[in-house]
């Protein structure tokens, strides 16, 4: 199994990244052996649509579960397409998440938990919403 | 001749200079108003135009044909706005995003892809005494105002002397569209450190498409004075001050505009009007 964990850092030391899209890297570990590997993001630098291309490699790269902060709609749409569960609201460091999700304390969230350019930085219409599914 | 009004800043003044500027020339010139702030269109409020025609505004977005696909993801990789996703047994589009570049299909080696009609919008044509009259409005939960601004501009200046264009606020995609080709563009600031901040971007953004450009001090205060030292020193024309004024508010919001409550400001912005006109020859 494959967990696709959005984080500040390269090590599972790292904390998590509250961003989805936006996020620059993700840290995708096999929670038996607890190695992983480092996903430089495509979608940190998308000028739009960077949840949707973000969410397109976490599923190419075989993920069956995500782990962050803020899912948009459109991410969402894109994560629960592939059969990916969602799991959101989380903080902590990497290492502490996945070993959370895998003694089943998370929910898969059923609905985004943040809306559209959530994580897009200042702008015009950046986002305000607030959320967790836990 | 195209005037276009913008601002960077929002709610300085925009709708009041173009409705006042046309209302105040519409008796010596065929005057055209164009109210492309499509996501809150308001200059009709003041003019009360009658409207005859509604035109619906629709872009083209991928219709996938799920049969056809092999999921080769070309189309998504093309496609700059991440509007289509490919999952290993499913297509995903998101029109929301889409710009109607068409690149999708035309990577598409199955053809696989065919564009239809998405509706963004409505356009509003009709007349105010002495003054033809457009306004667009965004559907409600799109984002893309460009297609109905372009929409809005396809014929504009061409039957009138002069056609105003009150611009959306801001500095991006759809202030862009409203001004570019416009002789001139009249940039409503306010006398804030907000006011000059934004009237940097957007005298930036008017130079980037060749339009020049000059300002209008709305709601000014003598005790701050940075606009005009701004302006003096990159030598941007200030052709009018408004006062931060108690009466012109008022007037304003039982939906007056500045030109046809004040005779005084009738002749203002006549006279702003040709010293306009000079800046464009």
């Amino acid at each position: 199994m494959k967990i696709a964990v959005s984080s500040t850092g390269a090590s599972l030391n790292s904390q998590i990244e509250p961003r989805f899209g936006r996020c620059e890297q993700f840290i995708i570990v096999d929670p038996e052996t607890m190695r992983f590997e480092v996903m430089e993001n495509p979608g940190s630098i998308a000028s739009g649509g960077a949840g949707i291309t973000t969410a397109q490699e976490i599923a190419r790269k075989g993920a069956e579960a995500v782990i962050t902060g803020h899912c948009g709609p459109n991410a969402h749409r894109v994560l629960t397409t592939a059969g990916i569960d969602v799991i959101t609201g989380v903080s902590g460091t990497v290492q502490e998440v996945v070993t959370g999700y895998i003694r089943g304390q998370y929910t898969p969230s059923v609905n985004p938990n943040a809306p559209e350019h959530f994580g897009a930085g200042a702008g015009f219409k950046r986002g305000k919403g607030k959320g967790s599914n836990l | 001749m195209l005037i276009s009004i913008a601002s960077g800043k929002g709610g300085t003044g925009k709708t009041l200079v173009a409705t006042s500027l046309a209302c105040a020339i519409k008796d010596t010139y065929s005057v055209e108003l164009i109210d492309c702030d499509v996501e809150e269109p308001n200059a009709h409020i003041f003019i009360n135009p009658e409207f005859t025609v509604s035109e619906v505004v629709e872009t083209p977005v991928p219709k996938i044909d799920e049969s056809k696909c092999n999921h080769c993801a070309k189309c998504s990789k093309a496609c700059v706005f991440n509007a289509i996703a490919i999952l290993n047994e499913s297509v995903l589009t998101f029109p929301d995003l889409c710009h109607g570049c068409g690149v999708c299909a035309f990577v598409c080696e199955r053809k696989a892809i065919t564009e239809v009609p998405y509706r963004t919008g409505l356009i509003e044509k009709g007349y105010a005494p002495g003054i033809k009259f457009k306004q667009g409005k965004l559907d409600i939960g799109r984002a893309m105002a460009t297609p109905v601004i372009k929409k809005l501009k396809e014929d504009a200046g061409k039957e009138q002397d002069v056609t105003f264009i009150d611009s959306p606020p801001g500095t991006s995609c759809s202030m862009v569209e409203a001004v570019d080709a416009s002789d001139l563009c009249l940039l409503v600031t306010e006398s804030t450190p907000f006011g000059l901040n934004d009237l940097e971007l957007a005298l930036q953004t008017i130079n980037q498409l060749g339009v020049p450009g000059a300002v209008i001090i709305n709601r000014a205060r003598p005790e701050d004075r940075r606009v005009e030292q701004y302006c003096q020193q990159n030598q941007v024309p200030i052709l009018m001050q408004i006062p931060l004024d108690y009466s012109i508010a008022r007037l304003y919001s039982k939906g007056i505009t500045l030109a046809l409550g004040s005779p005084q400001w009738r002749e203002n912005f006549r006279h702003l009007f040709e010293k306009t006109k000079e800046l464009v020859r």
